[in-house]
């Protein structure tokens, strides 16, 4: 990114942190949090600790950074180094990306910009200009994207309450402010895992390493009795309510399942994962040493807040989570697909100049898809 | 500390303090060597020992848990306080390894049908505070099953490899994993037998007792059998391969999958700069970050730890697996090609 941009980008970030010190707090048990941020094209600052709003505040005033981070981890001392912090435990995070949810919509609204020539263009696979094959892939998340999320956020929610016993009011969800969403557990009995054994619990919520005799399938002599009921609790209910659909079904799908052998079943176990389990990045539920973006900072992807969501539901990203001001300025915009943010339609722009308010020109800069003219 | 009846002891004798059990019943240990009646304990010692470096389980004396004489339920406990003696004569950890697990194994049994008793109550009771005071595992009883936090079952069952102990192939509800009492008790079989066995190596090894010197001849002759060797064929797993190929294809392989991919060549001995060159077709490739992170999993920078390959079932939870037949009972990508001779 050049100087001009960084500029406009730091004076919009300033503004906001100025303006919405309301929307962006420590979260409880600061003084145990390692903390850290990132300047635009400069690298990351770790192992920061702070003691309250008033020093947060501080920093972000002092710095400008393009993202925030603090850990979901308690140290006992979480400015020194990765060994020496003293991990404590960690809250429970999930990450739920509309990215990773292999969505039908995701080719319409991708582009490639070209790290070498710097086209726009529509190939997923290699720059149409030069065919360099040094691409970022850029997506512009439509609605579509946002309920695909939302879907999961629902799943893992429910896996959570009813199976894992986890209280409703120690969960919170955030927008992530790009693609989608982050949602926290805190004050569970899970405080204290380590990776390992986070990630059975990633496994647990994302239906994967199931065998078909949980389901009642045995390799020898399958026994009818052993299969499970809808109404039953937990995965074996889950899976009876995908794969039966009624009770009236139930009986004949049976049937053909214990004809059509062991193995099949297994194969159907691992295809119905990605319909019944929740899709949620492994990498970040394992991590017990994490940064996570902080709460009511902004997403250097795209300009816009990461925030609480009151009623996920009726929650509008893109209405609700953009709070950059609305001074226009001139860009050199180059973003083939059309975009909304706080229900004014931006775009599509053909590598023309136009004079847009700057909530939509950081959105278009963050995406490396516009410079300032 | 629990207190345990005649019977519980014979059960568990290594909750029992073996010394104070010696004095309490007035013997000593050079009587076990000479004293014709109480060489019949140091026999016993030594075919249970025998018997779990066979991988069997000792066929105890008691009946249902019971002794039908006092002297039976002595030499019970005798024979395990022997057993561990001989061992600590012996001094072959294999040896000790073997009779801790084999132990584990018998007092499984018996903590079972405790925990399954329901015209004893105190028997159940019994079992339900050796394995909290022992494993800090709160079990409660629902219905026919015994309910434990998930918390508390992942952190035991995390170290079995066997499928059917993930958390998805349990019944789950509420924050609890249901359990038998089968399932209850296998659960801790491996911090009971490494209870037992850590038990047996900080105990003092005594100097060399008359009447003993025969055993332990012939525990350290079995003890040879146990040797193993191992070859290495040179071969990269397929995860590796994969990463390998993606690199070349000059597609993005995720940081995981980078992580495994330079931990893994360097615990093959591959040099920092003989790595590097790998990753020149990533898109993002930038040869001074490349080398410092390379350096960091090498312990060469930073606190100096050397990062290890991530086990099997941390890449399947990454997507990073991509098994084949030949990957069968390998825990960790580096034990790919290692054959047990």
């Amino acid at each position: 990114m050049q100087e001009k941009e960084v500029k406009f980008l730091e004076d919009a970030f300033k503004k906001y942190y100025f303006d919405h010190f309301d929307l962006i707090h420590v979260p409880e048990r600061t003084s145990e949090r390692e903390f850290g941020f990132q300047k635009f094209n400069s690298g990351m600052m770790r192992h920061i600790s702070l003691k309250d709003n008033k020093e947060l505040h501080l920093l972000l005033m002092q710095n400008i950074p393009s993202d925030v981070y603090c850990s979901n981890a308690y140290y006992s001392f979480p400015n020194l180094s990765m060994n020496e912090k003293d991990w404590k435990e960690a809250d429970l995070i999930f990450d739920i990306d509309a990215k990773d949810l292999q969505l039908d919509c995701r080719l319409s609204h991708s582009i490639t910009k070209c790290n070498e020539c710097n086209q726009v263009s529509n190939s997923n696979h290699q720059c149409l200009h030069c065919n360099s094959k040094k691409i970022e892939i850029k997506s512009l998340p439509c609605k579509n994207c946002i309920e695909g999320s939302k879907k999961e956020v629902f799943k893992l929610l429910n896996i959570l309450i009813e199976d894992l016993g986890v209280e409703k009011n120690n969960i919170k969800i955030y927008f992530s402010g790009n693609e989608g969403f982050h949602v926290y557990v805190y004050n569970s009995q899970f405080l204290t895992l380590g990776s390992r054994e986070r990630s059975e619990l990633v496994d647990y919520i994302m239906f994967r390493g199931a065998i078909p005799e949980t389901f009642g399938m045995k390799k020898l002599k399958p026994q009818r009795s052993l299969f499970p009921d809808l109404e039953e609790r937990g995965w074996r209910g889950r899976f009876s309510k995908e794969i039966f659909g009624s009770k009236s079904k139930r009986s004949k799908i049976i049937s053909e399942l214990i004809s059509g052998g062991y193995s099949k079943f297994h194969k159907n176990l691992e295809n119905i994962s990605t319909i019944i389990g929740a899709q949620i990045d492994p990498n970040v539920t394992m991590d017990i040493h994490r940064i996570f973006r902080l709460p009511g900072s902004l997403n250097s992807k795209s300009g816009l807040t990461k925030i609480f969501c009151k009623d996920l539901k009726s929650f509008d990203p893109y209405s609700e989570s953009s709070f950059l001001n609305e001074n226009t300025v001139e860009i050199q915009a180059s973003c083939p697909i059309e975009f909304k943010l706080k229900n004014k339609k931006f775009g599509p722009f053909n590598n023309e100049i136009v004079t847009i308010p700057t909530y939509g020109a950081v959105y278009m800069i963050c995406k490396n898809l516009a410079t300032i003219a | 500390m629990i207190t345990l009846g005649k019977d519980e002891i014979a059960k568990y004798p290594f909750l029992a303090d073996a010394g104070q059990y010696l004095k309490d019943k007035g013997f000593s240990l050079d009587q076990f060597g000479i004293d014709p009646d109480l060489k019949i304990s140091l026999e016993k010692a030594l075919s249970r020992v025998q018997v779990s470096a066979d991988g069997k389980i000792y066929k105890s004396d008691l009946i249902d848990g019971e002794a039908s004489k006092d002297y039976v339920l002595e030499r019970e406990v005798f024979s395990f306080l022997l057993a561990i003696v001989l061992l600590k004569l012996t001094g072959m950890n294999t040896l000790i390894k073997r009779f801790a697990l084999a132990e584990a194994r018998r007092a499984e049994k018996y903590l079972e049908k405790d925990l399954a008793n329901i015209t004893d109550e105190s028997k159940k009771e019994l079992a339900i505070r050796i394995i909290d005071d022992l494993f800090s595992i709160q079990i409660k009883k629902q219905d026919d099953y015994f309910i434990i936090p998930i918390s508390n079952y992942l952190k035991h069952s995390v170290n079995f490899h066997e499928r059917e102990w993930k958390l998805i192939n349990r019944r789950v509800g509420n924050g609890f994993v249901f359990l038998t009492p089968h399932e209850t008790v296998r659960l801790i079989r491996k911090e009971l037998s490494s209870y037992i066995s850590s038990k047996i190596i900080n105990a003092k090894t005594p100097s060399m007792i008359s009447g003993f010197e025969e055993p332990v001849k012939q525990l350290i002759s079995l003890s040879k059998k146990f040797v193993t060797y191992s070859v290495t064929t040179g071969e990269y797993p397929p995860c590796i391969k994969h990463a390998i190929e993606v690199l070349e294809k000059g597609e993005n392989l995720p940081h995981s999958g980078r992580f495994m991919l330079a931990t893994f060549l360097l615990s093959r001995n591959q040099s920092v700069e003989q790595i590097a060159p790998l990753f020149k077709n990533a898109p993002d490739y930038n040869e001074r970050v490349t080398l410092y992170q390379l350096n960091h999993l090498a312990g060469a920078s930073g606190s100096g730890t050397q990062y290890s390959c991530p086990s099997c079932e941390k890449l399947k939870t990454q997507n990073l697996c991509f098994a084949i037949p030949e990957c069968d009972n390998i825990f960790n990508p580096l034990q790919f090609g290692k054959k047990r001779k």
